[in-house]
């Protein structure tokens, strides 16, 4: 069975043109290779900071964008070559929620618009009264007293409910795969917690697979199977998020997990000096992109870029300190994937 | 230890048509030098407009309508307007939300520096004045060589840790910082407040930290208070509100903050916080709270001593 959503070796540049002068290229992403399995739902996070090139990787797992080089497929078709109808099961298997969900409605409708919207769209309904059930369907699994919440308009709303309301019309459409880019760094800290439990319910009760972007490595740790450390458009670390966040393996991760403000007393910063976090590395660099803020940094790292070493069953490192390690044959990281039944076991 | 600031029943509303939103209403405590308060609070606690009337920068529709903030013995809001610039960046500093954003585009980083010096002092020397700015930039981290710099050509952190310096240029007592690492990532987000918490142990000054990252306030603050829809419902040592919050509202807050450590399963706190306008009376938490009784609707609770510290706003106590 082709895996449900792949990107093989997905790179994007931005920029580079310029009509008078030649801008600089900037490189987003980096030949990325990973797949989501078809065959069991899973979250995996897709975690980085700014400029890490996660945002960008959303954009190409949507098809808003295409590749410079490198393919995305859905069940092994090129997003490239699809037909127009292919394309409209895509569009529908693949649904995406946005950071802002202030700017994702249009204050001049009422909330119904947005949610009849889709059904419209994709013929999910005929005649009103199903339509109708549908969206009071989805508006109770993700928490939603449907009579207190249609009919309203956009500002009567709360953060928290406007972005449960882009998960429920996500949820209209049935979809496979529910994208998520920043879904709760615009909510407030008590809502939050709610919204991420309502996409664990899907990704467990209805077999929706769940792609999170984020920042926040302490959310991604508590809903997700596996992760992926983007850094600076390469993956730096991936593998089943137990393994990743308790022992994180690449300095770049380490840096990340030491970094995280912890509610705990006991685990308080230390003062020492940090690495320039600004450091950008010289443009044409053939090394490792990390090596310039790395406190492990070792002659090798400056020549050429490493490859993803297999330090345990289930996680990639791309650093030379483990370069006695096995590379990863395929460049697929989610070939370190734990396959999500097994966890906890 | 005596109290460098004392806010005493402070309350600001915004005037609207509608009526007044009480954005603050009745908040009071005191800061002793070299003390890290932090102050937590979700969008529309008022964390936010306090930390403006702090500095006396409320502006219309909003309004101090009654309270006092005590500096070194003066009432900042009874004091003239003259007086107000020049205690202001002297002995109380505020670095605004968004600070980096904050910095002029079109002017170097010395000149920006420079001219709060000249505000309060007078014109430099030219000399006077590199020094100056060679101690404000080397206090907060950064290469002098930077001053020469346009705010578009540093980084996020960089651009902060330069808002730090011209907020911290003229020794002052009491910083205020409203979410100073908001937009950072969080690599640069703890040099950051690295760099603010080494500046103010240098200047032996006090800090309010206004922020909703309860993370943050643990790694950073001695004491919290916790503002939810403007009031204080909480205040005491951060240790002891971590390890026992009291107010159920604080304890729902820990409770819903995801660890890294174990899986747990992830809850928030069911319902929303209030508009502001035409609060009902009663405890403002209740709608939401687990614990909630009669007298909870009918009457405000006010904040009292639980301990020597620690203070919570609960019929429950």
């Amino acid at each position: 069975m082709p895996p449900l959503l792949e990107l093989r070796g997905a790179t994007t540049v931005y920029g580079g043109g310029g009509l008078l002068r030649k801008r600089e290229a900037v490189v987003a992403l980096d030949h990325v290779s990973f797949a989501i399995a078809d065959d069991r739902p899973s979250i995996t996070a897709i975690a980085g900071e700014s400029g890490s090139g996660k945002t960008t990787l959303g954009h190409l797992l949507l098809g808003h964008l295409s590749p410079t080089s490198g393919h995305v497929l859905y069940r092994g078709k090129d997003l490239a070559t699809m037909n127009a109808e292919e394309r409209m099961q895509f569009r529908r298997a693949v649904q995406p929620i946005f950071q802002d969900p202030f700017a994702a409605f249009n204050p001049f409708y009422r909330i119904d618009h947005v949610l009849r919207q889709p059904i419209r769209r994709f013929q999910l309904a005929t005649g009103d009264r199903p339509a109708r059930q549908l969206i009071e369907e989805a508006l109770e699994m993700v928490g939603l007293r449907p009579q207190e919440t249609l009919g309203r308009f956009p500002h009567q709303l709360s953060g928290g409910q406007r972005q449960r309301i882009m998960v429920a019309r996500a949820l209209l459409c049935r979809p496979k795969v529910i994208l998520a880019d920043e879904p709760v760094s615009m909510v407030d800290a008590s809502l939050r917690a709610t919204i991420l439990a309502s996409l664990q319910r899907l990704n467990q009760g209805l077999g929706i697979s769940v792609i999170y972007i984020t920042h926040d490595l302490t959310t991604a740790y508590q809903i997700s199977d596996n992760i992926i450390i983007l850094y600076r458009g390469s993956v730096a670390e991936a593998g089943s998020v137990e393994r990743v966040v308790q022992d994180p393996q690449h300095p770049y991760t380490q840096l990340l997990i030491s970094s995280i403000p912890v509610p705990d007393r006991k685990r308080r910063w230390v003062g020492e000096d940090l690495p320039e976090a600004d450091a950008a590395p010289p443009r044409h660099s053939t090394g490792c992109k990390f090596a310039p803020r790395c406190k492990a940094v070792m002659d090798v790292c400056w020549q050429q870029p490493p490859p993803l070493y297999q330090t345990d069953p289930d996680r990639v490192a791309a650093c030379f300190l483990y370069k006695d390690s096995p590379v990863l044959e395929s460049s697929d990281v989610a070939q370190a994937f734990r396959n999500p039944g097994a966890i906890g076991g | 230890m005596t109290d460098v600031l004392r806010v005493e029943d402070l309350a600001v509303y915004y005037l609207t048509p509608d009526g007044p939103i009480k954005a603050v209403d009745g908040v009071s405590f005191a800061l002793k030098a070299g003390e890290r308060l932090g102050l937590i609070g979700e969008s529309g606690s008022g964390k936010t407009t306090m930390g403006t009337a702090l500095m006396r920068l409320t502006r219309p529709p909003g309004r101090i309508v009654r309270g006092h903030v005590q500096l070194n013995g003066r009432d900042l809001l009874a004091v003239s307007e003259r007086e107000l610039s020049a205690i202001r960046l002297r002995e109380i500093a505020l670095v605004p939300q968004g600070a980096m954003n904050a910095l002029n585009p079109v002017m170097r980083i010395r000149d920006q520096i420079v001219d709060g010096i000249v505000a309060h002092e007078g014109e430099l020397l030219r000399r006077e004045s590199a020094d100056r700015v060679a101690q404000a930039l080397t206090r907060v981290g950064m290469p002098v060589a930077l001053a020469d710099r346009f705010p578009h050509e540093l980084s996020g952190g960089q651009k902060q840790r330069v808002a730090i310096a011209i907020a911290t240029m003229l020794n002052p007592r009491v910083i205020v910082a409203d979410e100073p690492t908001s937009a950072l990532d969080v690599v640069v987000q703890r040099q950051v407040m690295l760099t603010l918490g080494r500046v103010q142990e240098g200047l032996g000054a006090a800090v309010i930290l206004i922020g909703h990252d309860m993370g943050l306030m643990a790694q950073f603050a001695d004491t919290i208070g916790v503002l939810y829809a403007g009031k204080l419902v909480e205040y005491g040592p951060i240790d002891d509100v971590l390890e026992s919050p009291r107010h159920p509202y604080t304890r729902l807050l820990v409770d819903s903050l995801p660890k890294l450590d174990a899986k747990h399963e992830l809850r928030g706190i069911p319902g929303l916080p209030p508009a502001l306008l035409n609060l009902p009376p009663g405890c403002p938490f209740a709608p939401r709270c687990p614990h909630a009784f009669g007298r909870c609707v009918e009457e405000t609770p006010l904040l009292q001593h639980l301990a020597a510290e620690h203070r919570v706003a609960c019929h429950l106590y």
